[in-house]
């Protein structure tokens, strides 16, 4: 066990693919003697050269395009986007090529690239550099959707992300870069599979689900309200796609109420899917309605209002009474 | 002064191999394109065959103003960089080094034509006279934009690079129907061969990063095909954060023009007197009806790409150095003691003005008002919407709620 921030854990899941798949190849805008604008790839170009750690023209499109052809030709390509809000010159190259290449080529292709994207908010910064695009990519088929929020997820994450056979994007909380935890390098244990929700925190009166920069978020509201005498289960999502419906089911049928949040704006979210999944799979259990946090319907708005737009520890407590209230 | 065509130095320094460059330019069967300079780093003025007939139009009180404004927005530059140091901003993207450029070019628009602005143009914005201070509410995170476009026909800042190119096309391509429509007009109503409203043209910002984006390609194919009054102006300043230019282009980017069937146009981006004389050259074509024009102001970004920025992780000061030794205001000063344009009477009252500038920048700082987010709840449709009305009353529902909270507080503070 070792103790390493985000940033770090992912620098060193990236070497470690480096160094087990001479075929990884990582490529993207200032991530070479730069080590990218959050330095995750710092010390990489050093170690493993401008062929495996390439600094790409400043062009998304070409960056997921090429990566798409690399991958043909048998490469595993891990690109980096700089910040969520500039993957959109990429978007048509991810969601009508990449994404669809497998079932176009009736499984004779298959198009194992990941793509890494620094996402979320709270961070003071200006615009398209806080937003949650996740639900976009969610919504479509043939892409892997993932997002750590602790060290040692994200030390593993971004390996089975490369050893996936399908594109993978792996939205990165960059808000939580900082945030340090213990990882075992040595096994992933029970993050042996990425696509799988953790329980983080056992409860009876209601279950929250969140993923990436949220979890620490939802667990201080759950200890918020433990003083108040309810006792909150908290699920880390961990994949957005595909969505382990299973374990928050489990969760609701023991403790019959459904908090989900995101930063994503409420409408067309994530938060919705799981609504009406749990709606289908728990309706018996469910003693109030699915209740959901997220932004609001409009632009992420100026870094002087976001602690307005962003769910908070009070925004949580908020919809956890009102679920409570039924 | 004798050859005005100037080689080209854009792989001077740049680690680029010369076999591998040679080979590109024995491929391409064109040699590199020469560069438009008037003004040498020692302040001599030199002579060119188109351009110098531009030079001359300028009177000693356009030179001496040239001056006037890049040393205020190097002032004002440095300013915001401190309010970035000391908290007052989120971020800061400095233009040191790339005042000729924008001074050069901004001052050779006029007030009918409309500007396409990156993030950088700080100084192109003065010569629009938008209000510096409005410029820092994004960098201060009060706003995404900041002040009205229609006031000065300067753009809003684009943050996602190259995708302003396209909108400067479609907007020259706006103006080529307006004029249609006038002319037609006037046919009509028996007016035609009066006075008109001047022409307009359109130029848009970008830098040799920006250049490999495919909006750029795209809104070049469509410039040239509708033959838009557009002219796209390239800072490159040899940076996209820490990635070379080589690594956007092996040719100087000012040929790439060709290949689409428009004129391209390299340029000292450090003589303002040239920038000033190119632009000026493009714009009045553009008017004229005669096409796009595409610009490569060849200069440096001396400081950090932003405040956030570390470049000694990328590059080697002494590249710095070099650049410095072309600095454009050193350069403009020079000429014009040495023809007695300006004395040291005016470069004291250029300083005085520029802490002037700074003074005035700080203080409107301090004052931006942060905004309520109900604004954006406001400015998210132009007509009503159901979901934002929903969500805004869950907003005001919710806060209320803290309204108890936030009483004893506030009465503290009143006290
Ligand atoms: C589409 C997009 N991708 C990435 C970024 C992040 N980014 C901001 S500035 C920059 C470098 C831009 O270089 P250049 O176009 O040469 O302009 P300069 O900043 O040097 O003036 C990058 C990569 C962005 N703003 N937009």
């Amino acid at each position: 066990m070792t103790t390493m921030t985000i940033a770090k854990a992912i620098n060193e899941g990236l070497r470690a693919t480096l160094n087990n798949n001479p075929r990884a190849l990582l490529m993207g805008e200032d991530i070479g003697p730069l080590g990218g604008v959050y330095r995750v790839t710092d010390g990489l170009i050093a170690e493993f050269g401008a062929d495996r750690v390439v600094d790409t023209p400043l062009a998304e499109s070409g960056i997921i395009g090429t990566a798409i052809g690399l991958s043909l030709r048998g490469y595993l390509p891990v690109c980096e986007i700089q910040f969520d809000g500039f993957v959109f010159p990429a978007f048509n190259q991810i969601t009508t090529q990449l994404a669809k290449m497998h079932s176009r080529s009736n499984g004779n292709l298959t198009v194992p690239v990941v793509i890494r994207i620094p996402y979320g908010g709270g961070i003071g910064s200006i615009e398209h550099h806080s937003e949650s695009p996740e639900a976009l990519f969610a919504h479509t088929a043939g892409l892997r959707i993932i997002t750590p929020s602790n060290p040692h997820d994200a030390y593993w994450m971004i390996q089975q992300a490369v050893d996936c056979q399908d594109p993978v994007i792996v939205f990165e909380p960059k808000r939580r870069y900082w945030l340090k935890g213990e990882v075992d390098t040595e096994s992933p244990g029970p993050s042996a599979d990425p696509f799988r929700a953790h329980v983080l925190r056992e409860g009876t009166d209601a279950t929250v689900v969140v993923y990436g920069p949220l979890v620490p978020v939802a667990l201080a509201a759950a200890n918020a309200a433990a003083e108040d005498g309810h006792s909150v289960e908290v699920i880390d999502l961990r994949s957005i796609s595909p969505i382990d419906f299973d374990t928050v089911t489990e969760s609701v049928q023991k403790t019959g109420r459904l908090v989900v949040a995101h930063e994503a704006p409420t409408f067309g979210g994530i938060g919705g899917e799981i609504a009406a999944r749990i709606s289908e799979r728990a309706f018996h259990s469910l003693e109030a309605p699915v209740i959901r946090v997220g932004g609001f319907h409009m632009p992420y708005p100026v870094a002087k209002v976001e602690e307005d737009y962003l769910p908070d520890i009070d925004r949580l407590l908020e919809a956890l009474d009102r679920a409570l209230s039924y | 002064m004798g050859a005005t065509h100037l080689p080209s130095t854009e792989f001077d320094g740049t680690g680029i191999d010369d076999r591998l460059e040679a080979e590109a330019e024995a491929r391409l069967g064109d040699p590199v394109e020469p560069m438009v300079q008037l003004l040498a780093p020692d302040g001599t003025l030199g002579s060119d065959p188109v351009f110098s007939e531009y030079a001359e139009r300028l009177d000693p009180a356009e030179l001496r103003g040239f001056y006037a404004d890049m040393a205020k927005i190097r002032r004002f530059d440095v300013e915001a960089t401190a309010l970035q140091r000391q908290g007052q901003l989120a971020l800061w993207v400095p233009l040191t080094g790339q005042e000729a450029a924008q001074i050069g070019s901004g001052r050779a628009s006029q007030p009918q034509d409309y500007i396409f602005p990156t993030y950088r143009e700080h100084g192109v914005a003065l010569t629009r006279n938008v209000d510096l201070a409005e410029l820092l509410r994004q960098f201060r995170g009060v706003s995404n934009g900041g002040w009205n476009p229609k006031d000065t026909n300067f753009h809003l800042y684009t943050l996602v690079l190259a995708a302003q190119t396209p909108h400067a096309v479609g907007y020259a391509m706006g103006i080529q129907r307006d004029q249609k429509f006038a002319a037609s007009a006037a046919l009509a109503d028996g007016t035609a061969g009066q006075a008109t409203e001047p022409k307009a043209a359109v130029m848009v910002y970008f830098g040799d990063g920006a250049s490999s984006e495919g909006d750029v390609h795209e809104s070049m194919v469509f410039a040239s095909s509708y033959k838009a009054p557009v002219v796209f102006f390239c800072q490159n300043n040899h940076w996209a954060i820490s990635v070379p230019s080589s690594v956007q282009t092996r040719i100087p980017l000012a040929n790439r023009a060709k290949g689409y069937g428009f004129p391209g146009i390299r340029v000292d981006g450090n003589d303002v007197i040239a920038v000033h004389a190119v632009t000026e050259w493009a714009l009045e074509r553009a008017r004229q009806g005669e096409g796009p024009v595409l610009i490569e102001a060849f200069t440096y970004r001396v400081g950090a790409h932003t405040t956030a920025d570390d470049p000694t992780k990328y590059r080697e000061s002494a590249e710095e150095g070099r650049w410095r030794a072309k600095d454009p205001l050193e350069r403009l000063e020079k000429y014009l003691r040495a023809e007695g344009v300006a004395d040291d009477a005016f470069f004291e009252q250029v300083r005085a003005d520029g802490d002037e500038l700074a003074a005035y920048v700080r203080k409107t700082t301090h004052d931006l008002e942060t905004p309520d987010i109900r604004t954006a709840f406001a400015n998210t449709y132009v007509e009503a919407h159901p979901l934002v009305a929903e969500e805004l009353a869950w907003f005001e529902e919710y806060s209320a709620g803290f309204a108890d909270e936030a009483e004893p507080a506030d009465t503290e503070a009143a006290n």
